[in-house]
């Protein structure tokens, strides 16, 4: 009987969802051939545990970065370009931040402030790192949370809420304005310099020749504890159901006499807080800051939301676990230099196979 | 009151003639730039040049905002991914005309050919790219489209395909460094033997040159302007077969489908044929005027095609308004002409006239001499390479939001091509009109 019924749901994907069908023909045979490659010897065990390691680490970078853009998009209804330009205004914030702490008294303030940059500091004089400045980090990571969500909330002031009634496409162009201005807003006052951060001896782990960094797991824990905290406050918080109904019905949940306005403020608050956390420690575990820090991720931030499920807090965790672990699965195949062209060929097909995403149906939950 | 019957005038007298409008926006330009070389004390020649830079981004840019246009003004399908497509065409081109012996190698085809074939090939892969993501949301097509660019750049700069050979063929991108083009095919007017280095010119090109020559106007500089003339000739075909499209019955069931689709889908139309081949025709004409655009240059390299390039000429399209091909000239004159060349002109005349000291090394250092009610140093800091490309930028960003607030229809956007043959009603006045 059940191989019966595995067979006729076989026959229906097949006939019914024929491109669903030879994608998952084409995943079941990757899989093979890693296994395949592992017993052959091309690949060792610890590169497959490195990519695995690294892929984790991406993943949860994306997923972190991702929470704000899924709750703007599900609330707001729109796609908000600008959210990658503020990942890079919280990682600005936040570093300044932390250079200013780490290095008061003995470089300038205005070297500080501005992170280097034209001015040398030398971030290995500075040393800072997650064992010798975690104080330094902490109040970083706290001022980026706090920046971006008041940028977030001045954006929305400005740009978004005159236009409340406008439809998604005209508000995801007013949001590419958005973006193009706060990058070059952060390139006009900090210039294009390239910037290093991090110094000092970096404490690492090696287990069976495979190499966790300190940051890395840094940005790990921190990133999943986040996380956790926004599940709390959606699933068990009077502000978060009042979120999540305003992302599954816009109308009953006005009718029902939630005050809209003020959950959006909070939508922006939440949203942007995380995104700020995000920045800091993407840069914290890069190790090096650039202008363009955000918008180089931006895509990939969508790709891991739309795979999740656009909505759906789990599905950016999730979505940017997968998306982060497919990408560096896929050395295994391709060159380094089709990385990212291999992240958007997972979105492309995932919208197309499925556009509402792995967690569809689940707003915010 | 006599500014409100000039108004009056101005607008009857253009109002209702695109030629006449089109014309006017020529000369007011062509005056600005005029102005902006004679404050800059340029010789004739760089006041020629400097028309003729802003006139080649002006007829540039319009045509791609009408490429554009066709797409998203008429059929409603907003493609994020114009770059990429761009790319494909000039690529394509540009691997084609190559000759075999060059470092990448290439097919070695006259250029006419590769013309067409690079036009086949941007409208095939155009079609193939919409087969699927037609079926998308507005928003979820602009992200597959926008990816779609990116993988396109990311391929065509990987170092893999930079000199390559599949199935016993040599070619090559050139990878980051970038692919050379032929030499500008305007040139054959001019000269006898346009490929060599130091070209005789024949007898056309010794006439004109023999002419200039005592303005002080060089030879390159009529190259240039000859091949602004061509360029100005494709507009006003491109704006022909634009409006020729929207008159048809074709471009009719288009707006429809901007309008409503499911109307359009229960008169018994194939909304998704229509919309492949409008997505096909507007990436191959995009293709085209991207060879146009790099053929003046010589070169192509994979930075040229970033999604900031689709996002101009988005705004190009935005500022004349989405569904009106005069609409999409003026944006695309007005954006070349204002937004991306101006602040370069502005910056020019600031530092002409204000003796501006070393700029400062950081903004802190700029503020800083503000305390003292000098405002120098941050104007010195502002016009350095870095902050005026930077602060052009910032501007291309407001007026994006701006347009987005209160003009979501663009400067022309009343005049959106209407779904129908004939008016079917009379066009309700907006009040925002009169601000």
């Amino acid at each position: 009987m059940a191989a019966r019924d595995y067979y006729s749901r076989g026959q229906n994907l097949v006939y019914n969802r024929p491109v669903l069908a030879i994608f998952a023909v084409i995943g079941v045979f990757l899989v093979f051939d890693i296994f395949r490659q592992l017993g052959t010897g091309t690949i060792a065990v610890t590169d497959l545990v490195s990519y695995l390691w690294n892929g984790l680490v991406l993943g949860m970078s994306l997923g972190l970065a991702g929470v704000g853009l899924s709750m703007t998009y599900s609330i707001l209804n729109f796609a908000n370009f600008a959210h990658g330009d503020l990942i890079t205004s919280g990682a600005f914030a936040g570093w300044a931040t932390a250079f200013l702490i780490a290095g008061l008294g003995e470089f300038s303030v205005e070297s500080l402030i501005l992170i280097g940059g034209p001015i040398a500091v030398g971030s290995n004089e500075l040393g800072i790192n997650v064992v010798n400045t975690p104080l330094a980090l902490l109040a970083g990571l706290l001022v980026a949370a706090v920046l971006t969500a008041a940028l977030s909330l001045l954006l929305d002031r400005i740009v978004f809420k005159p236009m409340r009634s406008a439809d998604g496409v005209t508000l995801m162009i007013a949001s590419v304005g958005v973006a193009l201005f706060l990058r070059n807003f952060l390139t006009f006052s900090f210039l294009t310099d390239s910037r290093g951060l991090t110094g000092g001896n970096v404490p690492q782990f090696t287990v069976a020749g495979v190499t966790f960094g300190g940051h890395q797991i840094t940005l790990v824990v921190v990133a999943a504890l986040l996380m956790l905290g926004t599940h709390i406050l959606l699933q068990y918080t009077k502000i978060g159901t009042a979120m999540r109904a305003m992302a599954a019905n816009k109308d009953l949940a006005k009718v029902t006499g939630i005050p809209t306005e003020r959950v959006v403020k909070l939508t922006w608050i939440i949203g942007g807080g995380l995104t700020g956390c995000a920045g800091f420690l993407i840069a914290l575990q890069q190790g090096t800051l650039t202008v363009t820090m955000g918008w180089d991720l931006l895509l990939l931030v969508f790709a891991a939301v739309i795979l999740g499920g656009v909505g759906s807090i789990y599905g950016a965790m999730v979505g940017g676990v997968i998306l982060g672990i497919a990408s560096r699965l896929a050395l295994v195949w391709i060159p380094a230099s089709f990385l990212l062209v291999a992240a958007f060929v997972i979105m492309i097909v995932m919208l197309l196979v499925r556009p509402s995403g792995l967690f569809s149906g689940r707003t915010t939950a | 009151m006599s500014t409100g019957s000039l108004q009056t005038w101005a607008e009857g007298w253009l109002g209702n003639n695109d030629v006449r409008l089109l014309i006017a926006l020529a000369l007011a330009i062509g005056g600005l730039y005029a102005l902006f070389s004679v404050v800059l004390g340029f010789q004739l020649n760089g006041t020629v040049n400097t028309l003729r830079r802003v006139a080649f981004l002006s007829a540039i840019y319009a045509m791609l905002a009408l490429a554009l246009n066709l797409q998203w003004g008429y059929a409603g399908l907003f493609n994020l991914g114009a770059a990429g497509f761009m790319a494909i065409g000039v690529y394509t081109m540009g691997i084609l005309t190559a000759p075999v012996t060059a470092s990448p190698p290439g097919f070695g085809l006259p250029l006419p050919v590769a013309i067409v074939g690079a036009i086949l090939v941007t409208g095939i892969v155009g079609g193939l790219a919409a087969l699927p993501a037609i079926r998308l949301r507005a928003d979820y097509l602009a992200i597959v489209t926008v990816a779609f660019s990116e993988i396109v750049r990311l391929t065509l700069r990987a170092p893999e395909f930079a000199n390559t050979r599949i199935a016993g063929v040599a070619f090559g991108t050139g990878g980051a460094t970038g692919l050379s083009l032929p030499s500008n095919p305007i040139r054959i007017l001019f000269y006898t033997d346009p490929a060599a280095t130091a070209p005789a010119p024949n007898a056309l090109g010794a006439a004109i040159f023999s002419a200039v020559e005592p303005l002080g106007i060089e030879q390159t500089l009529v190259i240039g302007w000859a091949y602004v003339v061509a360029l100005c000739l494709c507009l006003g075909l491109l704006y022909w077969l634009m409006i020729r499209i929207g008159k048809s019955p074709f471009g009719r069931v288009l707006k429809s489908i901007r309008e409503d689709q499911q109307v359009t889908q229960a008169l018994g139309k194939d909304t998704r044929l229509f919309k492949i081949k409008t997505f096909a025709l507007g990436c191959a004409l995009m293709g085209l005027i991207a060879i146009l655009w790099r053929l003046s240059g010589g070169y192509a390299s994979p930075r040229m095609f970033k999604p900031i390039q689709t996002f101009y000429i988005f705004i190009a399209l935005f500022i004349g308004g989405t569904g009106s091909p005069t609409g999409s000239i003026v944006g695309g004159a007005l954006f070349a002409s204002l937004l991306f060349e101006g602040p370069s002109f502005i910056r020019r005349v600031v530092a002409e006239y204000l003796q501006l000291s070393n700029a400062p090394d950081t903004l802190v250092g700029a503020l800083a001499e503000l305390g003292t009610l000098d405002i120098t140093p941050l104007l010195a800091y502002s016009v350095q390479d870095v902050s005026i490309s930077a602060l052009r930028l910032m501007l291309l960003g407001i007026v994006l939001v701006y347009l987005m607030q209160r003009h979501p229809d663009g400067l022309l956007g009343h005049r959106k091509a209407i779904a129908s043959s004939v008016a079917l009603s009379q066009q309700a006045t907006r009040e925002d009109d009169n601000e």
